[in-house]
Protein backbone atom coordinates (compact mmCIF):
# COMPACT_ATOMS: atom_id res chain seq x y z
CA UNK A 1 0.00 0.00 0.00
CA UNK A 2 1.17 3.49 -0.78
CA UNK A 3 2.96 5.58 1.82
CA UNK A 4 2.86 8.97 0.11
CA UNK A 5 -0.35 10.63 -1.10
CA UNK A 6 -0.45 12.67 -4.28
CA UNK A 7 -2.14 16.03 -3.72
CA UNK A 8 -1.32 17.92 -6.92
CA UNK A 9 0.26 17.67 -10.37
CA UNK A 10 -1.76 14.59 -11.34
CA UNK A 11 -1.77 15.47 -15.03
CA UNK A 12 1.63 14.19 -16.11
CA UNK A 13 2.96 11.56 -18.45
CA UNK A 14 2.77 8.03 -17.00
CA UNK A 15 6.14 6.25 -16.86
CA UNK A 16 6.21 2.46 -16.46
CA UNK A 17 8.88 0.77 -14.36
CA UNK A 18 9.19 -2.47 -12.43
CA UNK A 19 9.37 -2.90 -8.67
CA UNK A 20 10.56 -6.29 -7.46
CA UNK A 21 9.70 -7.62 -10.91
CA UNK A 22 6.11 -6.33 -10.88
CA UNK A 23 5.01 -3.77 -13.46
CA UNK A 24 4.08 -0.47 -11.81
CA UNK A 25 4.11 3.16 -12.90
CA UNK A 26 5.04 6.63 -11.79
CA UNK A 27 4.69 10.08 -13.34
CA UNK A 28 7.24 12.16 -15.24
CA UNK A 29 8.99 14.39 -12.71
CA UNK A 30 8.68 11.88 -9.87
CA UNK A 31 11.79 11.02 -7.96
CA UNK A 32 12.34 7.30 -7.58
CA UNK A 33 11.34 7.75 -3.95
CA UNK A 34 7.99 9.27 -4.93
CA UNK A 35 7.38 6.71 -7.67
CA UNK A 36 8.12 3.79 -5.32
CA UNK A 37 6.30 5.12 -2.26
CA UNK A 38 3.11 5.98 -4.15
CA UNK A 39 2.75 2.26 -4.95
CA UNK A 40 4.56 0.64 -2.00
CA UNK A 41 5.33 1.41 1.63
CA UNK A 42 9.09 1.07 1.88
CA UNK A 43 12.31 1.40 -0.14
CA UNK A 44 14.64 -1.14 1.43
CA UNK A 45 15.43 -3.17 4.52
CA UNK A 46 17.90 -1.69 7.00
CA UNK A 47 21.49 -2.92 7.24
CA UNK A 48 21.41 -4.22 10.82
CA UNK A 49 17.84 -5.35 11.53
CA UNK A 50 16.26 -5.66 8.06
CA UNK A 51 13.49 -3.32 9.21
CA UNK A 52 11.69 -1.44 6.47
CA UNK A 53 12.97 2.04 5.64
CA UNK A 54 11.41 4.71 3.46
CA UNK A 55 13.88 7.60 3.52
CA UNK A 56 13.82 10.41 6.04
CA UNK A 57 15.24 13.81 5.01
CA UNK A 58 14.43 13.92 1.27
CA UNK A 59 17.34 16.34 0.75
CA UNK A 60 20.27 14.01 0.22
CA UNK A 61 21.61 14.28 3.75
CA UNK A 62 20.43 11.21 5.69
CA UNK A 63 21.46 8.51 3.15
CA UNK A 64 18.44 6.42 4.18
CA UNK A 65 17.08 6.00 0.65
CA UNK A 66 19.94 4.32 -1.25
CA UNK A 67 18.52 1.75 -3.67
CA UNK A 68 19.99 -0.52 -6.31
CA UNK A 69 18.78 -0.35 -9.90
CA UNK A 70 18.57 -3.23 -12.36
CA UNK A 71 21.61 -1.94 -14.26
CA UNK A 72 23.72 -2.13 -11.10
CA UNK A 73 23.70 1.57 -10.28
CA UNK A 74 23.22 2.56 -6.66
CA UNK A 75 21.36 5.85 -6.28
CA UNK A 76 19.66 7.96 -3.65
CA UNK A 77 15.95 7.57 -4.42
CA UNK A 78 15.13 11.10 -3.18
CA UNK A 79 17.55 12.76 -5.60
CA UNK A 80 17.12 10.64 -8.71
CA UNK A 81 14.32 11.19 -11.20
CA UNK A 82 12.32 8.23 -12.47
CA UNK A 83 13.14 7.13 -16.01
CA UNK A 84 10.77 4.92 -17.99
CA UNK A 85 11.65 1.24 -18.02
CA UNK A 86 13.82 1.25 -14.90
CA UNK A 87 13.81 -1.88 -12.81
CA UNK A 88 14.17 -1.62 -9.05
CA UNK A 89 14.59 -4.63 -6.79
CA UNK A 90 14.26 -3.71 -3.16
CA UNK A 91 17.08 -4.98 -1.01
CA UNK A 92 15.84 -6.92 2.01
CA UNK A 93 18.62 -5.66 4.27
CA UNK A 94 20.40 -7.79 6.84
CA UNK A 95 19.54 -8.88 10.33
CA UNK A 96 22.83 -9.04 12.25
CA UNK B 1 41.05 36.39 -12.66
CA UNK B 2 40.48 33.20 -14.56
CA UNK B 3 36.96 31.76 -14.53
CA UNK B 4 37.74 29.01 -12.00
CA UNK B 5 39.61 31.13 -9.45
CA UNK B 6 36.45 31.59 -7.37
CA UNK B 7 34.21 28.69 -6.45
CA UNK B 8 30.90 28.85 -4.60
CA UNK B 9 29.53 25.66 -3.06
CA UNK B 10 25.74 25.65 -2.74
CA UNK B 11 23.14 27.27 -5.01
CA UNK B 12 20.67 28.31 -2.35
CA UNK B 13 19.82 31.94 -1.53
CA UNK B 14 23.36 32.60 -0.22
CA UNK B 15 25.26 31.01 -3.10
CA UNK B 16 23.07 32.58 -5.78
CA UNK B 17 23.42 36.11 -4.35
CA UNK B 18 27.17 35.59 -3.97
CA UNK B 19 27.44 34.55 -7.63
CA UNK B 20 25.31 37.49 -8.75
CA UNK B 21 27.51 39.93 -6.83
CA UNK B 22 30.73 38.53 -8.30
CA UNK B 23 29.27 38.71 -11.82
CA UNK B 24 28.25 42.33 -11.22
CA UNK B 25 31.95 43.06 -10.61
CA UNK B 26 32.96 41.35 -13.85
CA UNK B 27 34.04 37.97 -12.48
CA UNK B 28 33.03 34.47 -13.55
CA UNK B 29 32.67 32.22 -10.52
CA UNK B 30 32.04 28.50 -10.60
CA UNK B 31 28.81 27.61 -8.75
CA UNK B 32 28.59 23.97 -7.66
CA UNK B 33 25.33 22.54 -6.37
CA UNK B 34 24.13 19.08 -5.50
CA UNK B 35 20.52 19.61 -6.55
CA UNK B 36 18.88 19.38 -9.95
CA UNK B 37 17.65 22.93 -10.31
CA UNK B 38 19.11 25.09 -7.55
CA UNK B 39 17.23 27.39 -5.18
CA UNK B 40 18.36 25.60 -2.02
CA UNK B 41 15.86 23.86 0.24
CA UNK B 42 13.42 26.57 1.33
CA UNK B 43 13.19 27.89 -2.25
CA UNK B 44 13.58 24.45 -3.83
CA UNK B 45 12.09 24.37 -7.32
CA UNK B 46 9.63 21.80 -8.57
CA UNK B 47 10.54 19.76 -11.68
CA UNK B 48 10.20 21.65 -14.96
CA UNK B 49 7.03 19.86 -16.10
CA UNK B 50 5.09 20.76 -12.92
CA UNK B 51 2.53 23.55 -13.23
CA UNK B 52 1.75 24.94 -9.76
CA UNK B 53 2.24 28.69 -9.39
CA UNK B 54 5.03 30.10 -7.22
CA UNK B 55 2.26 31.54 -5.02
CA UNK B 56 0.90 28.03 -4.45
CA UNK B 57 4.40 26.73 -3.69
CA UNK B 58 5.92 29.47 -1.57
CA UNK B 59 2.95 31.48 -0.25
CA UNK B 60 4.07 34.78 1.26
CA UNK B 61 7.63 34.08 0.09
CA UNK B 62 6.66 33.69 -3.59
CA UNK B 63 8.23 36.94 -4.76
CA UNK B 64 11.48 36.22 -2.90
CA UNK B 65 11.63 32.70 -4.33
CA UNK B 66 10.94 34.00 -7.85
CA UNK B 67 13.66 36.63 -7.50
CA UNK B 68 16.22 34.06 -6.36
CA UNK B 69 15.27 31.65 -9.17
CA UNK B 70 15.26 34.26 -11.91
CA UNK B 71 18.64 35.51 -10.69
CA UNK B 72 20.08 32.00 -11.07
CA UNK B 73 18.46 31.63 -14.52
CA UNK B 74 19.96 34.95 -15.60
CA UNK B 75 23.42 33.93 -14.41
CA UNK B 76 23.57 30.59 -16.22
CA UNK B 77 25.55 31.91 -19.17
CA UNK B 78 27.68 34.25 -17.05
CA UNK B 79 29.06 31.63 -14.66
CA UNK B 80 30.32 28.06 -14.63
CA UNK B 81 27.17 26.52 -13.11
CA UNK B 82 27.44 22.85 -12.18
CA UNK B 83 24.19 21.37 -10.90
CA UNK B 84 23.85 17.74 -9.74
CA UNK B 85 27.43 17.91 -8.53
CA UNK B 86 28.50 16.72 -5.11
CA UNK B 87 31.56 18.23 -3.43
CA UNK B 88 32.80 15.28 -1.39
CA UNK B 89 36.20 16.52 -0.28
CA UNK B 90 37.85 19.89 0.19
CA UNK B 91 41.50 20.60 0.62
CA UNK B 92 43.64 23.65 0.25
CA UNK B 93 43.00 25.03 -3.27
CA UNK B 94 41.17 21.92 -4.53
CA UNK B 95 37.68 20.47 -4.32
CA UNK B 96 36.84 16.88 -5.22
CA UNK B 97 33.51 16.54 -6.99
CA UNK B 98 31.26 13.84 -8.37
CA UNK B 99 28.77 14.40 -11.19
CA UNK B 100 26.88 11.57 -12.93
CA UNK B 101 29.40 8.99 -11.75
CA UNK B 102 32.41 11.02 -12.90
CA UNK B 103 34.87 12.30 -10.31
CA UNK B 104 36.77 15.51 -10.98
CA UNK B 105 38.96 18.04 -9.21
CA UNK B 106 38.08 21.71 -9.18
CA UNK B 107 40.90 24.09 -8.28
CA UNK B 108 40.15 27.38 -6.54
CA UNK B 109 41.92 30.34 -5.05
CA UNK B 110 38.87 31.73 -3.27
CA UNK B 111 35.96 29.74 -1.98
CA UNK B 112 32.53 30.71 -0.67
CA UNK B 113 30.99 27.90 1.36
CA UNK B 114 27.18 28.12 1.37
CA UNK B 115 26.21 24.59 2.32
CA UNK B 116 22.94 25.36 4.12
CA UNK B 117 21.21 23.34 6.76
CA UNK B 118 19.17 20.26 7.52
CA UNK B 119 16.56 19.60 10.18
CA UNK B 120 17.81 19.21 13.75
CA UNK B 121 16.53 15.83 14.85
CA UNK B 122 15.92 14.68 18.42
CA UNK B 123 14.92 11.04 17.90
CA UNK B 124 11.95 9.34 19.55
CA UNK B 125 11.21 5.61 19.69
CA UNK B 126 9.74 4.60 16.34
CA UNK B 127 11.41 7.35 14.31
CA UNK B 128 12.87 4.89 11.78
CA UNK B 129 9.41 3.61 10.74
CA UNK B 130 8.25 4.25 7.17
CA UNK B 131 5.95 7.29 7.34
CA UNK B 132 8.19 9.27 9.71
CA UNK B 133 10.01 12.15 8.02
CA UNK B 134 11.77 15.31 9.03
CA UNK B 135 9.75 18.53 8.78
CA UNK B 136 11.97 19.65 5.93
CA UNK B 137 11.30 16.36 4.16
CA UNK B 138 7.55 16.80 4.59
CA UNK B 139 7.85 20.22 2.99
CA UNK B 140 10.00 18.90 0.12
CA UNK B 141 7.52 16.09 -0.58
CA UNK B 142 4.83 18.72 -1.06
CA UNK B 143 6.81 21.48 -2.79
CA UNK B 144 9.03 19.37 -5.00
CA UNK B 145 6.75 16.39 -5.64
CA UNK B 146 3.16 17.49 -4.95
CA UNK B 147 2.79 14.73 -2.34
CA UNK B 148 1.90 14.55 1.34
CA UNK B 149 3.90 12.17 3.55
CA UNK B 150 0.65 10.31 4.36
CA UNK B 151 -3.16 10.42 4.46
CA UNK B 152 -3.43 11.52 8.11
CA UNK B 153 -0.44 13.52 9.24
CA UNK B 154 0.77 14.71 12.65
CA UNK B 155 3.50 17.35 12.89
CA UNK B 156 5.68 17.58 15.99
CA UNK B 157 8.78 19.18 17.41
CA UNK B 158 9.34 22.90 17.51
CA UNK B 159 10.50 25.95 15.61
CA UNK B 160 8.94 28.20 12.96
CA UNK B 161 9.00 25.43 10.33
CA UNK B 162 6.56 23.36 12.43
CA UNK B 163 3.70 25.82 11.92
CA UNK B 164 4.68 26.72 8.37
CA UNK B 165 4.68 23.09 7.18
CA UNK B 166 1.41 22.29 8.98
CA UNK B 167 -0.19 25.34 7.33
CA UNK B 168 1.18 24.46 3.88
CA UNK B 169 -0.09 20.88 4.18
CA UNK B 170 -3.58 21.86 5.29
CA UNK B 171 -3.75 24.55 2.62
CA UNK B 172 -2.76 22.00 -0.07
CA UNK B 173 -5.58 19.69 1.00
CA UNK B 174 -3.73 17.26 3.25
CA UNK B 175 -5.39 15.97 6.39
CA UNK B 176 -3.40 17.41 9.31
CA UNK B 177 -4.62 15.78 12.53
CA UNK B 178 -2.56 17.71 15.07
CA UNK B 179 0.45 19.91 15.72
CA UNK B 180 2.52 18.99 18.79
CA UNK B 181 4.79 21.86 19.84
CA UNK B 182 7.31 21.16 22.60
CA UNK B 183 7.50 24.85 23.47
CA UNK B 184 4.91 26.40 25.73
CA UNK B 185 2.75 29.38 24.77
CA UNK B 186 4.30 31.25 27.72
CA UNK B 187 7.74 30.97 26.06
CA UNK B 188 6.37 32.54 22.90
CA UNK B 189 4.78 35.36 24.87
CA UNK B 190 8.11 35.95 26.64
CA UNK B 191 9.89 36.15 23.32
CA UNK B 192 7.57 38.79 21.84
CA UNK B 193 9.69 41.87 22.65
CA UNK B 194 12.72 40.57 20.73
CA UNK B 195 10.57 39.21 17.88
CA UNK B 196 9.01 42.64 17.29
CA UNK B 197 12.23 43.71 15.57
CA UNK B 198 11.16 41.75 12.46
CA UNK B 199 7.41 42.49 12.47
CA UNK B 200 6.67 40.97 9.05
CA UNK B 201 8.23 37.62 9.99
CA UNK B 202 6.49 37.66 13.36
CA UNK B 203 3.14 38.45 11.71
CA UNK B 204 3.48 35.48 9.34
CA UNK B 205 4.20 33.14 12.27
CA UNK B 206 1.14 34.39 14.15
CA UNK B 207 -0.92 34.07 10.97
CA UNK B 208 0.00 30.39 10.41
CA UNK B 209 -0.74 29.58 14.05
CA UNK B 210 -4.10 31.38 13.92
CA UNK B 211 -5.04 29.85 10.57
CA UNK B 212 -4.54 26.32 11.92
CA UNK B 213 -6.78 26.99 14.90
CA UNK B 214 -9.38 28.71 12.73
CA UNK B 215 -9.47 25.63 10.49
CA UNK B 216 -10.03 23.24 13.38
CA UNK B 217 -6.53 21.76 13.49
CA UNK B 218 -5.57 20.92 17.05
CA UNK B 219 -2.40 22.68 18.22
CA UNK B 220 -1.00 21.32 21.48
CA UNK B 221 1.71 23.46 23.07
CA UNK B 222 4.13 22.54 25.81
CA UNK B 223 3.79 18.82 24.97
CA UNK B 224 6.54 16.30 24.40
CA UNK B 225 6.54 13.78 21.55
CA UNK B 226 6.92 10.44 23.36
CA UNK B 227 6.97 7.73 20.68
CA UNK B 228 5.67 6.58 17.34
CA UNK B 229 3.97 3.20 17.09
CA UNK B 230 3.68 0.73 14.22
CA UNK B 231 5.11 -2.49 12.84
CA UNK B 232 5.86 -2.01 9.15
CA UNK B 233 4.74 1.63 9.12
CA UNK B 234 3.31 4.37 11.32
CA UNK B 235 0.02 3.52 13.06
CA UNK B 236 -0.13 6.08 15.86
CA UNK B 237 1.76 8.74 17.73
CA UNK B 238 1.98 9.24 21.48
CA UNK B 239 2.85 12.38 23.42
CA UNK B 240 3.15 13.55 27.00
CA UNK B 241 1.00 16.44 28.15
CA UNK B 242 1.97 17.15 31.75
CA UNK B 243 1.34 13.89 33.59
CA UNK B 244 -0.89 12.48 30.86
CA UNK B 245 0.07 10.26 27.95
CA UNK B 246 -2.07 10.86 24.87
CA UNK B 247 -2.26 8.81 21.70
CA UNK B 248 -3.62 9.52 18.25
CA UNK B 249 -3.96 7.19 15.26
CA UNK B 250 -2.21 8.52 12.16
CA UNK B 251 -0.16 7.20 9.25
CA UNK B 252 2.58 9.81 9.02
CA UNK B 253 4.64 12.02 11.33
CA UNK B 254 6.81 14.99 10.38
CA UNK B 255 9.10 16.19 13.15
CA UNK B 256 12.20 18.26 13.92
CA UNK B 257 13.45 20.79 16.43
CA UNK B 258 14.55 23.68 14.23
CA UNK B 259 17.61 23.41 11.97
CA UNK B 260 21.29 22.52 12.12
CA UNK B 261 24.14 23.81 9.97
CA UNK B 262 25.90 21.62 7.40
CA UNK B 263 29.52 22.20 8.41
CA UNK B 264 31.48 19.24 7.00
CA UNK B 265 33.18 21.16 4.16
CA UNK B 266 34.23 24.00 6.46
CA UNK B 267 35.64 21.34 8.77
CA UNK B 268 37.63 19.62 5.98
CA UNK B 269 38.96 23.03 4.94
CA UNK B 270 40.44 23.46 8.39
CA UNK B 271 38.21 26.34 9.49
CA UNK B 272 38.29 27.11 13.20
CA UNK B 273 35.10 26.22 15.01
CA UNK B 274 33.62 27.92 18.06
CA UNK B 275 30.77 26.96 20.36
CA UNK B 276 27.54 28.81 19.61
CA UNK B 277 25.21 28.79 22.60
CA UNK B 278 22.47 30.26 20.39
CA UNK B 279 22.67 27.36 17.91
CA UNK B 280 23.69 24.86 20.61
CA UNK B 281 26.35 23.65 18.20
CA UNK B 282 29.99 24.03 17.20
CA UNK B 283 30.08 26.27 14.14
CA UNK B 284 32.83 27.47 11.80
CA UNK B 285 33.85 30.94 12.96
CA UNK B 286 33.17 33.86 10.62
CA UNK B 287 33.84 37.52 11.12
CA UNK B 288 31.08 40.08 10.59
CA UNK B 289 32.04 40.36 6.91
CA UNK B 290 31.91 36.60 6.19
CA UNK B 291 35.59 35.58 6.41
CA UNK B 292 36.42 32.20 7.91
CA UNK B 293 39.67 31.64 9.84
CA UNK B 294 41.25 30.22 6.65
CA UNK B 295 42.56 32.74 4.15
CA UNK B 296 40.53 32.74 0.95
CA UNK B 297 37.61 30.82 2.46
CA UNK B 298 34.35 32.66 3.13
CA UNK B 299 31.20 31.41 4.86
CA UNK B 300 27.65 32.46 3.99
CA UNK B 301 24.14 31.41 4.90
CA UNK B 302 22.78 28.78 7.28
CA UNK B 303 25.87 26.56 6.90
CA UNK B 304 27.68 28.75 9.43
CA UNK B 305 24.78 29.37 11.83
CA UNK B 306 21.01 29.30 11.39
CA UNK B 307 19.59 32.70 10.41
CA UNK B 308 17.10 31.87 7.68
CA UNK B 309 16.70 32.56 3.97
CA UNK B 310 16.54 36.38 4.08
CA UNK B 311 19.80 36.49 6.03
CA UNK B 312 21.33 33.93 3.67
CA UNK B 313 20.71 36.24 0.68
CA UNK B 314 22.39 39.10 2.53
CA UNK B 315 25.27 36.97 3.80
CA UNK B 316 25.94 35.63 0.30
CA UNK B 317 26.16 39.12 -1.15
CA UNK B 318 28.25 40.28 1.81
CA UNK B 319 30.74 37.39 1.55
CA UNK B 320 31.17 38.13 -2.15
CA UNK B 321 31.77 41.84 -1.46
CA UNK B 322 34.33 40.94 1.22
CA UNK B 323 36.08 38.54 -1.15
CA UNK B 324 36.17 41.27 -3.80
CA UNK B 325 37.55 43.79 -1.34
CA UNK B 326 40.19 41.32 -0.11
CA UNK B 327 41.33 40.75 -3.70
CA UNK B 328 41.82 44.43 -4.44
CA UNK B 329 38.51 45.37 -6.02
CA UNK B 330 36.95 48.68 -5.16
CA UNK B 331 33.60 47.75 -3.63
CA UNK B 332 30.52 49.63 -2.50
CA UNK B 333 31.50 49.86 1.19
CA UNK B 334 28.20 51.49 2.16
CA UNK B 335 26.35 48.45 0.83
CA UNK B 336 28.64 46.13 2.79
CA UNK B 337 28.04 48.15 5.97
CA UNK B 338 24.29 48.10 5.41
CA UNK B 339 24.24 44.32 4.93
CA UNK B 340 26.18 43.84 8.15
CA UNK B 341 23.73 46.09 10.03
CA UNK B 342 20.73 44.22 8.69
CA UNK B 343 22.29 40.86 9.55
CA UNK B 344 22.79 42.06 13.12
CA UNK B 345 19.08 42.86 13.28
CA UNK B 346 18.17 39.36 12.11
CA UNK B 347 20.57 37.89 14.67
CA UNK B 348 18.64 39.68 17.44
CA UNK B 349 15.41 38.20 16.06
CA UNK B 350 17.07 34.80 16.09
CA UNK B 351 17.66 35.16 19.85
CA UNK B 352 13.95 35.83 20.20
CA UNK B 353 13.10 32.69 18.24
CA UNK B 354 15.28 30.65 20.58
CA UNK B 355 13.28 32.02 23.51
CA UNK B 356 10.01 31.27 21.72
CA UNK B 357 11.04 27.73 20.73
CA UNK B 358 13.53 26.69 23.43
CA UNK B 359 15.61 23.54 23.12
CA UNK B 360 13.96 20.75 25.17
CA UNK B 361 16.69 20.47 27.81
CA UNK B 362 15.25 17.26 29.29
CA UNK B 363 15.29 15.35 25.98
CA UNK B 364 18.52 13.40 26.61
CA UNK B 365 17.62 12.40 30.17
CA UNK B 366 14.21 11.13 29.00
CA UNK B 367 15.45 9.20 25.95
CA UNK B 368 14.83 5.47 26.64
CA UNK B 369 17.80 3.08 26.41
CA UNK B 370 16.16 1.02 23.66
CA UNK B 371 15.63 4.02 21.37
CA UNK B 372 17.64 4.07 18.14
CA UNK B 373 19.77 7.21 17.95
CA UNK B 374 21.92 6.41 14.90
CA UNK B 375 19.59 5.16 12.16
CA UNK B 376 22.42 4.13 9.80
CA UNK B 377 24.24 1.83 12.24
CA UNK B 378 21.26 1.24 14.56
CA UNK B 379 23.03 2.37 17.71
CA UNK B 380 20.73 2.92 20.68
CA UNK B 381 20.76 5.50 23.47
CA UNK B 382 21.65 2.60 25.80
CA UNK B 383 24.67 1.68 23.65
CA UNK B 384 25.91 5.27 23.94
CA UNK B 385 25.33 5.35 27.71
CA UNK B 386 27.24 2.07 28.11
CA UNK B 387 30.17 3.58 26.25
CA UNK B 388 30.05 6.62 28.51
CA UNK B 389 29.90 4.29 31.53
CA UNK B 390 33.22 2.81 30.33
CA UNK B 391 34.76 6.23 30.82
CA UNK B 392 34.47 7.79 27.36
CA UNK B 393 32.98 11.26 27.06
CA UNK B 394 34.57 12.88 24.00
CA UNK B 395 32.11 12.35 21.16
CA UNK B 396 34.66 11.10 18.57
CA UNK B 397 35.91 8.52 21.09
CA UNK B 398 32.33 7.47 21.74
CA UNK B 399 31.86 7.14 17.98
CA UNK B 400 34.97 4.94 17.71
CA UNK B 401 33.71 2.69 20.51
CA UNK B 402 30.03 2.22 19.62
CA UNK B 403 29.79 3.43 15.98
CA UNK B 404 27.26 6.19 16.62
CA UNK B 405 27.65 8.70 13.77
CA UNK B 406 29.88 6.34 11.80
CA UNK B 407 27.31 5.31 9.21
CA UNK B 408 26.48 6.61 5.78
CA UNK B 409 25.10 9.95 6.94
CA UNK B 410 28.23 10.65 9.01
CA UNK B 411 26.21 11.86 11.93
CA UNK B 412 24.13 14.44 10.06
CA UNK B 413 20.94 13.00 11.51
CA UNK B 414 22.15 11.62 14.87
CA UNK B 415 25.31 13.59 15.73
CA UNK B 416 23.74 16.35 17.77
CA UNK B 417 21.39 13.94 19.54
CA UNK B 418 24.31 11.63 20.36
CA UNK B 419 26.25 14.58 21.74
CA UNK B 420 23.33 15.49 23.98
CA UNK B 421 23.14 11.94 25.35
CA UNK B 422 26.91 11.77 25.92
CA UNK B 423 26.91 15.09 27.79
CA UNK B 424 23.92 14.12 29.92
CA UNK B 425 25.26 10.64 30.72
CA UNK B 426 28.75 11.95 31.49
CA UNK B 427 27.43 14.83 33.57
CA UNK B 428 29.34 17.29 31.41
CA UNK B 429 28.47 20.56 29.79
CA UNK B 430 27.21 20.07 26.20
CA UNK B 431 29.95 22.33 24.81
CA UNK B 432 32.71 20.27 26.45
CA UNK B 433 32.11 16.87 24.80
CA UNK B 434 33.29 18.05 21.39
CA UNK B 435 31.89 17.69 17.89
CA UNK B 436 31.97 14.89 15.36
CA UNK B 437 34.82 15.56 12.94
CA UNK B 438 34.07 15.58 9.23
CA UNK B 439 35.62 12.88 7.06
CA UNK B 440 35.98 12.66 3.30
CA UNK B 441 34.05 11.53 1.39
CA UNK B 442 31.38 13.53 3.21
CA UNK B 443 28.70 11.54 1.36
CA UNK B 444 28.95 7.99 0.00
CA UNK B 445 30.67 7.49 -3.36
CA UNK B 446 29.83 4.54 -5.58
CA UNK B 447 32.47 1.99 -6.50
CA UNK B 448 33.55 2.28 -10.11
CA UNK B 449 33.72 6.06 -10.20
CA UNK B 450 35.18 7.31 -13.47
CA UNK B 451 38.04 9.76 -13.03
CA UNK B 452 38.09 12.77 -15.29
CA UNK B 453 41.52 12.81 -17.02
Amino acid sequence: MALLKRLAEHDREILPFTLDGQPVSGLAGDTLLTAMLTCADHLRGSDFSAEPRAGFCLMGACQDCWIKLGDGRRVRACATLLEPGLSVSREPGRNL
Amino acid sequence: MKPTDIVIVGAGPAGIRAAQTLVAYGLQPCLIDESLRGGGQIYRRQPENFKRSTKALYGFEASKAEAVHSTLDGLRNEIDYRPETLVWNAESQTLDTLCNGVAAQVPYKHLIVATGATDRILPVPGWTLPGVYSLGAAQIALKFQGCAIGERVVFAGSGPLLYLVAYQYAKAGAKVLAVLDSSALSAQTRALPSLLGQPATLAKGIYYRGWLTAHGIAVHQGVELDSIQGQQRVRSVQWRDGEQLKRLDCDAVGFAHALRSETQLADLLGCEFAWSALNRAWLPSRDAAGRSSVEGVYLAGDGAGIMGADAAEMAGELAALTLLSDTGHHIDQARSDELQRRLEGIQRFRHGLETAFPFPENWAANAPDAMTVCRCEEVSAGDIRQTVAQGHWEVNRVKAMCRVGMGRCQGRMCGLAATEIVAQAAGRDIASVGRLRGQAPIKPLPFGVEIEP
